[in-house]
């Protein structure tokens, strides 16, 4: 298994799959403890709050039995100038296994790996990447659909400053799936046209083909910031409400990273719909996380049987 | 007692000034050139054995950061002189980035001052185009340009003037001097919050980019100002392919520019910043592969008159950050030679004359530096560098002069390394190592 997880690049298909059918095993077991990392430690060192993320790794971590240590940035020695890098590293002499890091800069999970000798988990860097969410989402995904092959999912919405849209395109473009970004013209990214996907401006033409309608957060900053006149239009024209969740396909699943913003990307009735599986994504991150931090931290194959027979 | 002359025996001697290109021996006497020619008499002076070297004009430097006053921490005048030295130049411009800013008399003075008790090099201050380099009133470029700095060459450079009005009055008020007015091209609007330049790359790793255009509407601009004045405008650090299209065509229609590009401009490219590491980051940023492709065609059809490194050095602990969190800037004047003799003469694409050319006759003859970039005359200053074209040697930041070590071209193989530098007849570098004691 691979020792860091930096960007969802670092796995195959076969990596994926692996990650997916590991998870499978502790989903079916989610809420039983797990002798396997005990003596392990996990440090969870947030530079952004997130509170899904991290309660996400922490329980993952625990339901392992690995120690796990929160850091946050708010009110540490970060806030009185220590550095990424010294920080990483007093925390690492504390003998930790395993560093999860969430930061508001692209690569910085990158630089932590060269500085430290843990592993390390990229748990949302910037706009670049989050791995652990595309494998979340694939596992989602994998629930209700036999395969990812030519699988047909739209991402919707400001693909130009998320990591999540980046880790699941590439993360399901993997396993071999047609992805179709729509978006403003403004919240697309510099050399979108070398991604593989296709790119539509408008949702209401896509809606009828799809498997997988993935809608991503709006934030109120980009109105700020120019990117979208106001929310209120962003949300007549690329929100998914009710007329055009009618308009996918019965089996079409909705998908949201969360937090949500209903009444901007999503409606708030169409959140409810048994076909967004939104919650299950909350459950399926334990058991992702919970299948990676297994196989990272140095278990050995899964085995018949389940996880805690190897 | 007079100083033992000095005979560079054997060397080829390439002379822009004069066009000369063709191996000759050089006697050295009282800081110039005594002779040249074949086989001169050795009649008493120490002999230099050249054979298998270049001798050329010393090369001049446009843009550098020595980071003193202010950051000495990273780099000293008197460190970034021995970085200078070391590289084969004679002749630096110190940028006016500095705390505090370069923007009077009195601080300009002080770093010529300095300069001069170092010794190794001519140090020439860039003077504030602006106030604190804030862009709002114009800093007294008469003062610094009648003060013992002749500061004939002003520039906010890390920072753009951003205002179109001042911007002209600028242009308009150097006349004066007949000075040289340089603009760091980067329109706010366009580059707010990038960290690399905009394209495929950028897009994948979720940095903010800058697109080509913040640079080219800023030297579109300043352009049709240089015009519309008749003022001398040079442009610092070119580093797209619609920006030497701009100059080309200005230069043409008869605008009063110049322009320089960087070594790591004409090397690199936006790949490399996939590594996250910040080592990669500088303003403007490395482009693509097609703007370094145009860059390299500029300096060759002379639309890019000049080689400037914008040396930039950064301590330690600011560069090992974050990649949107460290300051931009890299070194050059250390490997300036190394990275053009092998990007550039090794693969056939300039001749060693024009690169020499572009090193040292150019940008002394832009800013006016007499007594630099030639020529190898009887009775010129002995301003030299006798460099090996054929040795080969890997990029050490460990062993770098600068008291940083963020050059992006660590662990590369570089081609050309300097043996001698001289200034008015001293070595400041003999045998590849920095002579102490100049002052």
């Amino acid at each position: 298994m691979i020792k860091h997880l930096l960007s969802i690049r670092d796995l195959d298909a076969d990596g994926i799959t692996r990650v997916l059918d590991t998870a499978g095993a502790f989903r079916e077991n989610m809420g039983r403890k797990y002798p396997t990392l005990r003596l392990k430690t996990v440090v969870n060192f947030f530079y952004e709050s997130s509170t899904r993320t991290r309660t996400s790794f922490e329980l993952a971590a625990k339901r392992l039995s690995a120690d796990v240590l929160n850091f946050a940035s708010g009110g540490s020695s970060v806030e009185k100038g220590e550095s990424l890098k010294d920080t990483a590293q007093t925390i690492e002499a504390m003998g930790v296994d395993c560093i999860i890091i969430r930061h508001s800069s692209a690569g910085a999970a990158n630089r932590l790996a060269d500085w430290v000798s843990a592993s390390v988990i990229n748990a949302g860097d910037g706009m670049h990447e989050h791995p652990t969410q595309a494998l979340l989402d694939l596992f989602t995904i994998r629930q209700h659909v036999p395969t990812f092959e030519g699988l047909r999912v739209a991402i919707v919405g400001d693909v130009l400053h998320s990591r999540v849209a980046r880790s699941d395109v590439i993360g399901l473009q993997t396993m071999g799936a047609d992805v179709t970004l729509v978006a403003p013209p403004t919240l697309l990214p510099p050399g979108v046209d070398s991604w593989g996907v296709r790119v539509a401006t408008h949702l209401d033409p896509v809606l009828r083909e799809l498997d997988v309608c993935y809608l991503l957060r709006m934030q109120l900053e980009r109105q700020k910031s120019g990117y979208v006149p106001t929310l209120r239009e962003y949300a007549r024209l690329w929100g998914l409400d009710r007329r055009r969740a009618a308009m996918l396909p019965e089996r079409a699943l909705i998908m949201h990273p969360g937090p949500m913003n209903r009444g901007v990307e999503i409606a708030a009735d169409v959140a409810e719909f048994e076909r967004a599986v939104i919650t299950d994504q909350v459950t399926n991150g334990i058991a992702v996380r919970q299948a990676l931090l297994y196989l990272i931290l140095g278990g050995p194959e899964v085995k018949e049987g389940g996880p805690d027979a190897g | 007692m007079p100083a033992r002359a000095i005979l560079l025996k054997g060397g080829r001697v390439i002379d822009p000034a004069s066009g000369l290109d063709a191996t000759r021996d050089v006697l050295i006497e009282k800081g110039v050139v005594a002779d040249i020619g074949d086989g001169l008499s050795t009649n008493g002076a120490t002999v230099v054995d050249c054979d298998g070297l270049v001798a050329a004009p010393a090369f001049v430097d446009l843009h550098v950061h020595l980071r003193e006053p202010g950051r000495e921490d990273a780099e000293t005048i008197e460190s970034g002189s021995r970085a200078a030295a070391r590289g084969g130049y004679s002749a630096v411009c110190a940028m006016a980035n500095t705390n505090p800013v370069a923007d009077s008399a009195a601080v300009v003075e002080q770093v010529h001052n300095t300069g001069r008790a170092v010794g190794l090099v001519d140090v020439y201050p860039v003077g504030a185009l602006t106030v604190g380099l804030e862009g709002e009133r114009l800093a007294e470029m008469g003062e610094m340009f009648a003060s013992k700095a002749g500061v004939n060459f002003f520039s906010d450079d890390g920072r753009c003037v951003q205002d179109s009005g001042l911007m002209r009055r600028a242009l308009e008020y150097s006349r004066a001097f007949d000075a040289i007015v340089a603009n760091h091209a980067e329109d706010a609007g366009l580059a707010d919050g990038a960290a690399m330049n905009e394209g495929e790359v950028s897009g994948l790793l979720g940095l903010p980019g800058i697109p080509d255009e913040a640079e080219e509407l800023i030297i579109a601009r300043d352009l049709a100002l240089a015009k519309l004045t008749g003022a001398r405008l040079h442009v610092p650090h070119v580093s797209t392919a619609g920006s030497v299209e701009l100059i080309r065509a200005a230069k043409t229609a008869g605008v009063r520019v110049t322009a320089e590009a960087t070594p790591h401009h004409l090397a690199l490219t936006d790949t490399l910043v996939a590594s996250f590491d910040p080592v990669y980051r500088v303003a403007p940023p490395l482009r693509t592969r097609a703007d370094v492709e145009a860059l390299r065609a500029g300096l060759i059809d002379g639309t890019i008159d000049c080689v400037a490194t914008d040396h930039a050095p950064h301590a330690r602990e600011d560069k090992e950050k974050e990649f949107d969190k460290a300051p931009p800037g890299m070194l050059g004047l250390e490997t300036a030679l190394g990275v053009l003799m092998a990007e550039l003469v090794g693969s056939g694409l300039l001749t060693l004359p024009a690169l020499i050319e572009r090193m040292s006759f150019a940008p002394a003859r832009i800013r006016g530096l007499d007594g630099h970039g030639g020529p190898i005359t009887p009775g010129a200053p002995a301003t030299l560098v006798v460099f090996d074209p054929a040795q080969r040697w890997v990029v050490d930041p460990a062993r770098l002069q600068s008291l940083s070590e963020n050059t992006p071209f660590a662990g590369r193989e570089l081609q050309g390394a300097v043996v001698h530098t001289m200034l008015r007849g001293k070595f400041t570098v003999r045998d590849g190592e920095v002579v102490h004691g100049q002052g």
